[in-house]
C-alpha cells in the first residue's frame, strides 16, 4: 500500500517549456507561449493553474486552444490541471515574441507593426484609413513595401487580407491589437 | 474533458451588492442582448455580402459581438444567481425578455442601412465601452477593456465605408441618404436613461447615458460631414422601448431563427 508519498511536481520552467510545444490551431507554426497568451502559470497544492487570455473575445479557435493545452499537460503527466480564463490585461499583439514574428514571416504572414492598433479618436483615424495611412506593411513574400489593404479583416479576427502590388500575391497581416 | 476554462472571479465588491442585483441583471442583459442581436443580423450576411472581403469583415464583427454577449450574459447569469447560463439566456428567453435596443433589431435592409446601423450604433457602442473601463466594478471594466479594442476597429470600418458610399456614387449616396433618415429615429434609445440606467450610473458602475451623448455627436458630425450626408430633421428619440422588453415585430422572427435548434431539440450540444 502506498500512502503519504511525496510526489514532485514539476516546476513550472518546465510547465513553460511543455507549453512551448504546444502549437496555435489557426497558425501552427507559433506556439500558445510565442502568442503570449499563457499568462501565468503556478501550483496550488497538486492542482496546475494555467491562466489564457483569449487574443479576440470571439474567436472559435479558444476552446480548441484550451483543450490542446490539457491535452499536451495530461501527457506529460500532469493530473490536476485547471484552466482560468483570464481576461485583464487585454491580449495585444506586444505580445507576440520577436522569434514568432519571423515565423509569421516566413510563414506568409505579415507580423503585427507595433503601434499601429485603434487607439479610438476615430474620425480622424477613419479619414486616415480610408487611404491617407502612412503604414507600410512589407510583402512577407517578396519583400516590397508597395503593398495594399483589400480588408481590415482576414480570414480569422487577428488577420487582416493584403495584397502585393509588385509579386501580386495575397497575403495576411497579423494586424497589431 | 471539459476544455472550458474558468473565468477568473476577482472581487468585486460592486457585483456582491444585493441592492443592486436586480438592476445590475437588467443592465448586462441591455449590453449583452445589444451584442447578441446585433451579432445575429450581421451573421444573417454571411454567404451573402456583395464582395468577399465584405462578407469575411462583416462575419467577423459578428464573431466579435457574439463574443462580447458570452461575457455579458455570463456575468448577468452569475449576478442573477437563479443557475442560468449565458446560453439559457440567449436561447430560452422570449422576446418581452430581450433588453436590446429596437435599432439593433430592425431588418438588415440593403448594405447601406446595414452599414449606417453599424456606424451608429458603433460610434455609441466605443463611447459606452470607454466609459466603463472606469467602471467602480473590476470585473465590468475587464470585460470593457477587452471589447473596447474589437470596437474600435468596428468603428473605424463602418466609418471609413460611410464615408466612402456617402461620398460615392449618386446611387450609394442616395441610399446611405435615406438609411440613415430611417434609423435616425431609432438611435435616441441609446441615450434615453430609465431607472436600471440611472441605478448603474448611480453606483459608478456605468457612465451616465446623457453624458455619451457630445462624443458621438461629434464622430457622427465628423463622419456624416465627411460623407456628404446630412442629418435628417426629425427627433431622433421617436422608437423607444426595446431595453424594457417593447419590441418591434422583427425580434420574434429573429428568435424563431436563432433559438430554433434549443427549442426544438432543448439541451442540445454539438
Amino acid at each position: 500500500m502506498v500512502n503519504a508519498v511525496s510526489v514532485v511536481l514539476p516546476s513550472t520552467d518546465q510547465v513553460w517549456k511543455w507549453l512551448d510545444q504546444v502549437p496555435d490551431p489557426e497558425i501552427p507554426v507559433v506556439s500558445v507561449t510565442e502568442l503570449g497568451i499563457i499568462r501565468e502559470i503556478r501550483w496550488e497544492g497538486d492542482t496546475l493553474v494555467v491562466a489564457v487570455t483569449p487574443t479576440y473575445s470571439g474567436c472559435p479557435a479558444t476552446s480548441v486552444i484550451d483543450l490542446s493545452i490539457e491535452a499536451h499537460l495530461h501527457g506529460q503527466g500532469v493530473e490536476k490541471l485547471r484552466l482560468e480564463r483570464r481576461l485583464s490585461p487585454p491580449w495585444t499583439t506586444d505580445w507576440v515574441t520577436p522569434d514568432a514574428r519571423e515565423k509569421l514571416r516566413a510563414y506568409g504572414i505579415a507580423p503585427p507593426i507595433d503601434g499601429t492598433a485603434p487607439d479610438g479618436r476615430t474620425a480622424a483615424r477613419a479619414a486616415r484609413m480610408a487611404g491617407r495611412s502612412n503604414l507600410t506593411v512589407a510583402c512577407p513574400r517578396c519583400g516590397s513595401g508597395h503593398t495594399e489593404r483589400v480588408s481590415q479583416f482576414g480570414s480569422t479576427p487577428c488577420k487582416a487580407a493584403y495584397r502585393c502590388k509588385d509579386c501580386l500575391e495575397p497575403f495576411d497581416y497579423f494586424k497589431c491589437h | 474533458m471539459s476544455a472550458i476554462a474558468e473565468i477568473t472571479a476577482a472581487p468585486d465588491p460592486v457585483l456582491a451588492d444585493d441592492g443592486l442585483r436586480r438592476a445590475l441583471f437588467e443592465w448586462l442583459c441591455r449590453m449583452g442582448d445589444n451584442c447578441l442581436i446585433l451579432g445575429h443580423r450581421l451573421s444573417e450576411w454571411c454567404g451573402h455580402g456583395p464582395a468577399l472581403e465584405e462578407d469575411i469583415a462583416l462575419a467577423n464583427t459578428a464573431l466579435d459581438l457574439i463574443g462580447h454577449t458570452q461575457m455579458w450574459l455570463a456575468l448577468a447569469a452569475e449576478i442573477e444567481g437563479k443557475g442560468r447560463s449565458a446560453d439559457d439566456l440567449a436561447f430560452l428567453r422570449d422576446a418581452m425578455k430581450f433588453r436590446n435596443a429596437k435599432l439593433v433589431e430592425l431588418p438588415n435592409g440593403d448594405m447601406a442601412v446595414t452599414l449606417m446601423r453599424e456606424f451608429l450604433f458603433d460610434a455609441w457602442h466605443f463611447e459606452m465601452l470607454t466609459g466603463l473601463t472606469e467602471s467602480a466594478s473590476p470585473r465590468i471594466a475587464e470585460i470593457a477593456a477587452k471589447a473596447l479594442k474589437e470596437v474600435s476597429y468596428h468603428l473605424e470600418r463602418s466609418s471609413d465605408l460611410v464615408v466612402r458610399l456617402g461620398d460615392g456614387s449618386d446611387e450609394s449616396h442616395r441610399r446611405m441618404q435615406d438609411a440613415l433618415n430611417r434609423l435616425w429615429p431609432y438611435a435616441g434609445e441609446l441615450f434615453t436613461a430609465d431607472k436600471v440606467d440611472e441605478a448603474a450610473a448611480a453606483a459608478g458602475i456605468a457612465p451616465e447615458l446623457a453624458a455619451l451623448r457630445a462624443a458621438w455627436d461629434k464622430t457622427v458630425g465628423e463622419v456624416l460631414d465627411e460623407a456628404t450626408l446630412t442629418l435628417p430633421e426629425i427627433r431622433f428619440d421617436v422608437h423607444q422601448g426595446g431595453k424594457q422588453g417593447r419590441h418591434t415585430e422583427h425580434l420574434g422572427y429573429i428568435l424563431a431563427e436563432m433559438q430554433f435548434l434549443q427549442r426544438a431539440y432543448p439541451g442540445a450540444e454539438w
